[in-house]
């Protein structure tokens, strides 16, 4: 298999298994958690290295999985004692735990083939050559089975507990007054979490898997109002972003995970500007065609008083310009609109206002006050 | 205590009181349930009638939430014990549709009013299986009783406040209970809703099910009610409207709070022809 190919599987279950579980987090507000247990992993993995004496995946898996769940249930303690905020629990534990890993790892660094930067830094270009022996036999890289694995497992969990984590995301207290307990699942979500944590970040290193967790989940978010479609399309976008990221990094020749989590990045951007319904761009324009009709409404009440007054002379567009002081351009713009759609026209000295006009401004007048009741 | 004897004794006279012979709807027997070290409901005791629609009211902080969640195992008590139809909640989770308030959760959430209305039939699909064409039609026959079968397919947050109070009502209704349990169904919602909600809560006691309804305007409690439990930490009374919701009963639950104070005098005035003080 080329180094190619291996990074570029690697780089996509990463993104597959994190855009799952992640999805979760950020539905429920949880995307700092993420991050926490990354970091709180720290001292379970170097237990696991003492009691074993090697760096075989399945007990580093074990070891971390148990302190992430750990740094849940702390968090959730800290976060029932009312004194603090989930995000003030988050900052609290997960310094305190990777603290804990990091004098362990200092003080025992002489017996000890490990070092915080192989933790949070792993490197991705490094996965093709770090290949996995059973019984002396390779079979491949170990990024490779241990991504694998974690795709596979949260993607059989998203598959079979569907429809508990999205009752339980939405509605906690009616999930459990229907017997789904939310606190099982919550668990069963944060183990999820954490393997897949820990399978990842030694291969491609825990900036790249906090962006994957959080990054694509919440693009998609903005694309999207159904929750199986963000699922699928935070996948899309997570393994998107590696590939795209990974062909940039060769091209640049800086780092793949740096290069991935950039690309992630840029994906949110540009949804975070484009998507129909929550962009700016979007928003920009709604918020435009409402100005612009609001005016071409002002223009409109302001000449059907004249009008009502027994004002025979129309009004040129330099009254109007000095009335609402919108600048010749702008009230161009909105005259010029006005008069396309018949509801002024050029009079005696200027314009006013045509019946058409008139059964508008009405009409406006009413759904104001529909909408006010 | 008499409030006690009055309530057994409506339970026998209702129409549906064939059950007043079998297990009551719900029995609270000495709960106590607290916050940290703060107490929100003391010492209740309680039994509620089968077939009637019962508004639980008592000035803000009084447990009306609390109760409900007690009921349903939400909150672990300090002490007492609730029971549902003669057993604890968790063999009678089919037979109750639980309500939460329309503010606990978060309507950004990416999906639709058909799925929120699907979601109160998971219980009956049980763990791991996908709800089926079938439990669809059912929800969506749910959404067509509350008037909104035309939103199914609309994101929840595109849902006015009364539409979506309607989804959470059509939820309810999907879970076919027998006990409906629903944090303030009226609460914020427009006129149009308000009657729809009312009408639901009638059309169920017709059918002889039990509706519990955390309410918080006293002066359509005498009118959309026919039974009352006034909280206030502790229970103040409980019983039919008729004889229950009086202006001893109402002072003594809201007294002491100025805002109460005041909300239960309006009450109290709506209540009675004008001129005729107390």
């Amino acid at each position: 298999m080329s180094s190619t190919v291996v990074i570029l599987l690697v780089g996509s279950f990463v993104a597959a298994s994190c855009a799952l579980v992640g999805s979760f987090l950020v539905l429920r507000r949880l995307a700092l958690l993420g991050d926490a247990i990354s970091h709180a992993v720290l001292p379970g993995i170097v237990v696991a290295f003492l009691l074993t004496g090697s760096r075989a995946p399945l007990p580093m898996v074990l070891g971390a999985g148990c302190l992430g769940v750990f740094t849940v249930f702390l968090v959730e303690v800290l976060n029932r004692s009312r004194r603090l905020q989930e995000d003030a629990s988050i900052g609290v534990v997960f310094p305190a735990l990777f603290s804990v890993g990091v004098i362990l790892v200092s003080s025992l660094a002489a017996q000890v083939d490990l070092d915080t930067d192989c933790v949070l830094y792993g490197d991705i270009a490094y996965a093709p050559s770090d290949v996995l022996d059973v019984g002396g036999v390779p079979i491949g890289p170990k990024a490779l089975w241990t991504t694998g694995a974690a795709l596979v497992v949260d993607a059989l969990l998203v598959l079979l507990l569907y429809k508990e984590l999205k009752v339980v995301s939405f509605d906690p207290a009616l999930a459990s007054s229907i017997g789904f307990s939310p606190v099982l699942v919550h668990y069963l979500l944060m183990a999820a979490v954490s393997l897949t944590v820990v399978a990842s970040f030694e291969s491609v290193g825990s900036i790249l898997v906090v962006g994957m967790l959080v990054v694509p989940p919440a693009t998609a978010y903005l694309l999207t109002e159904r929750l199986g479609v963000m699922l699928l399309l935070a996948v899309a976008i997570g393994v998107g972003s590696s590939a795209a990221g990974y062909a940039f990094a060769r091209w640049y020749e800086c780092s793949i995970g740096g290069a991935m989590a950039a690309a992630a990045g840029l994906a949110f951007v540009a949804s975070a500007l484009a998507s129909p319904r929550h962009g700016l761009l979007a928003r920009y324009l709604k918020h435009r065609r409402l100005g612009a009709r609001l005016a071409g409404h002002l223009v409109l009440l302001h000449l059907s008083g004249r009008a009502a007054e027994g004002e025979r002379r129309g009004l040129g567009p330099r009254d109007l310009e000095a009335r609402f002081r919108w600048g010749r351009v702008r009230t161009a713009r909105v005259l010029g609109r006005l008069e396309a759609q018949g509801l002024i026209e050029p009079a005696a000295a200027g314009l006013r206002i045509t019946p058409a006009g008139e059964r508008a401004v009405e009409q406006a007048g009413t759904a104001a006050l529909a909408d006010r009741r | 205590m008499t409030s006690r004897l009055e309530e057994m004794a409506a339970a026998g006279g209702s129409p549906a009181g064939a059950a007043a012979i079998g297990p009551l709807p719900v029995e609270v027997h000495d709960l106590t349930v607290a916050y940290g070290t703060q107490p929100v409901l003391w010492d209740v005791d309680l039994t509620l009638p089968e077939g009637h629609l019962i508004a639980v009211v008592g000035p803000n902080g009084a447990g009306k939430s609390t109760l409900l969640k007690a009921i349903v195992g939400l909150v672990r008590p300090i002490t007492g014990w609730v029971k549902v139809y003669g057993e604890p909640y968790e063999r009678r989770r089919s037979w109750v549709g639980y309500t939460p308030q329309r503010e606990s959760v978060d309507w950004d959430f990416p999906t639709s009013a058909l799925d929120v209305v699907t979601m109160g039939l998971y219980g009956r699909v049980g763990w791991f299986r996908r709800p089926s064409r079938r439990h669809r039609e059912m929800a969506l026959a749910c959404l067509e009783k509350l008037g909104i079968r035309d939103l199914a397919g609309r994101q929840i947050s595109q849902l006015s406040g009364g539409q979506q109070q309607r989804v959470f009502l059509a939820r309810a209704l999907a879970q076919e209970a027998r006990l409906y349990l629903m944090d303030e169904p009226f609460a914020g919602v427009d006129a149009t809703t308000e009657k729809a909600v009312l009408s639901l809560l009638q059309d169920l006691r017709r059918e002889g099910k039990t509706v519990v309804a955390v309410h918080h305007d006293l002066q359509t409690v005498a009118e959309y009610f026919d039974h009352v439990v006034l909280l206030n930490l502790r229970l103040v009374a409980a019983g039919p409207v008729a004889t229950t919701f009086t202006p001893e009963n109402i002072h003594r639950a809201y007294g002491g709070r100025p805002t109460g104070l005041s909300q239960a005098a309006e009450a109290l005035l709506s209540r009675r022809p004008p001129g005729g003080g107390p």
